[in-house]
């Protein structure tokens, strides 16, 4: 018993030693952080999804502090924005809000399976096995990197593809990084349209591995008033700077790949309330 | 005092006993932080820097607390405790004193709080017998090698990323094959030493 009380004693002993010199010590270094600094950190978001460019929020407030942007966070949006403007003194600029759209419908009842995977649950491993277990080398794998790396939980898989819930989706881009087929893209969440394909090959080709996908018919370019849907590389894709979201491509598109949806994120809806 | 004695631990502990090439000790930061020869050099420095740190504070610990009590079952215990005591210490003071030198070692300091070869090399410290001088001795052989290791190695990184591998072998496989042959001609220092001085 004796030996058991000793030991603890000791080691706590020891411990407590360890902790009262470094208190006393931080007290005495203790090295002043700028404090508009830590002010401007402490209104950012802190998901640390560097989608404002820096590496994570502590990157970014630093930054702001030499100059940089005030509208680069996008997870943040106006609200930020506007505080960050405030703490510097400068106007506020507006944040274009952005959400994640998945440019793949293949799901189970469109496409069909090159093989079984059984392994990790990881898009990324199973793109290692001959591009991926599903027929189209360029749709949506399926194993949900996009999920476990979403901090809002916006995206589900359904029915083999990734779904985005445009109300949950903040805009932070880390699903669109994250994706080893690259089919998650960031857009201005006022648009309407999106391309739900992202197969290159010939329209043939497509329709044999997924009867959802682009065909090239170049129906959505002939009936664009603005040009803003083009066909390059087989495969139909949106100029959102020139898109007017009239609609004309969405109505003409005969695999219905060209989809018309409301993707007014988080932020848009907050805004309009 | 033997000087050859000290010459003996000393390149012992760097060539032969290599912490990270023989002993595999310390093997995170040698494949993580080995990217380029500035940082692989100043990981390679602080972590000299803590080891004799750390072997100054535990070795008498050791003998002077452990030891008279019978203690010497807690030894791990409370040599974590107290190098990592030990390496937020010296980060407090250099951030406070040397801000240069803490913003470019800023990131490997806690790297080192729970890097196994300082736990290692003051353990070995204790079980090789050695006296204070011969401890710090040894401790300052085994920061020189892995700082002989990292800056090696990054610099064989170097081609390795350079060189056009099969696309499975890219990245982490290319680099674990390559410090596995990095590993090997280290071998060729053993039984060198005892000969030198026989």
């Amino acid at each position: 018993m004796n030996e058991i009380l000793i030991a603890v004693l000791i080691v706590s002993g020891i411990g407590l030693v360890c902790g009262i010199i470094l208190a006393v010590v931080s007290v005495f270094t203790e090295v002043k952080v700028d404090e508009t600094v830590e002010k401007l950190r402490a209104c950012l978001p802190g998901a640390n999804c560097g989608a404002c460019g820096y590496t994570g929020c502590d990157g970014y407030a630093k930054a702001l502090k030499e100059g940089a942007k005030t509208n680069l966070c996008v997870p943040g949006a106006d609200a930020v924005a506007k505080e960050i403007a405030d703490i510097l003194g400068v106007e506020a600029e507006d944040v274009v809000e952005q959400v994640a759209i998945v440019k793949c419908n293949g799901n189970c009842n469109a496409t069909s399976k090159k093989y079984d995977y059984q392994g990790v649950t990881s898009c990324a491993a199973v793109k290692t096995l001959y591009g991926g277990s599903g027929a189209c080398a360029y749709g949506c794998l399926g194993q949900g990197d996009c999920v476990n790396v979403c901090p809002h939980n916006a995206i589900r898989i359904e029915n083999g593809v990734a779904l985005i819930n445009p109300d949950e989706c903040v805009g932070c881009s880390l699903c669109a990084k994250t994706c080893p087929n690259k089919i998650i893209e960031m857009i201005p969440d006022i648009h309407r349209v999106a391309v739900r394909c992202s197969n290159k090959q010939k329209g043939a080709d497509t329709r044999k591995v997924c009867t959802n996908g682009c065909i090239g018919c170049k129906k959505c370019e002939l009936n664009c008033p603005t040009k803003a849907i083009k066909v390059t590389n087989n495969l139909a894709s949106v100029d959102y700077n020139l898109c007017i979201i009239c609609g004309k491509c969405a109505e003409v598109c005969p695999v219905k790949c060209v989809d018309w949806a409301d993707f007014s994120g988080k932020h848009r809806q907050n805004e309009e309330k | 005092m033997d000087f050859t004695g000290l010459i003996v631990i000393l390149l012992t502990s760097v060539l032969v006993n290599n912490y990270v090439l023989s002993k595999f000790l310390g093997i995170c930061p040698f494949l993580g932080v080995s990217k380029k020869i500035d940082q692989a050099t100043g990981m390679g420095l602080s972590v000299i820097f803590v080891m004799l740190m750390a072997t100054a504070a535990t070795w008498p610990i050791q003998y002077y607390i452990l030891e008279p009590l019978k203690l010497g079952y807690m030894q791990t215990i409370v040599f974590i405790l107290v190098i990592a005591a030990l390496v937020q210490l010296v980060e407090m003071i250099l951030k406070k004193y040397v801000p240069g030198l803490h913003a470019s070692l800023g990131v490997y300091l806690p790297l080192i709080t729970t890097n196994c070869a300082v736990l290692g090399v003051t353990i070995n410290n204790i079980t090789d017998g050695y006296n204070f001088i011969e401890s710090m001795v040894s401790s300052l052989g085994c920061g020189l090698g892995f700082l002989l290791a990292m800056v090696l190695f990054s610099g064989v990184r170097m081609r390795t990323e350079n060189c056009d591998a099969p696309k499975s072998m890219k990245g982490l496989p290319i680099t674990l094959i390559a410090a596995a042959i990095v590993s090997l001609s280290f071998f060729g220092f053993s039984g060198v030493i005892d000969n030198l001085f026989a």
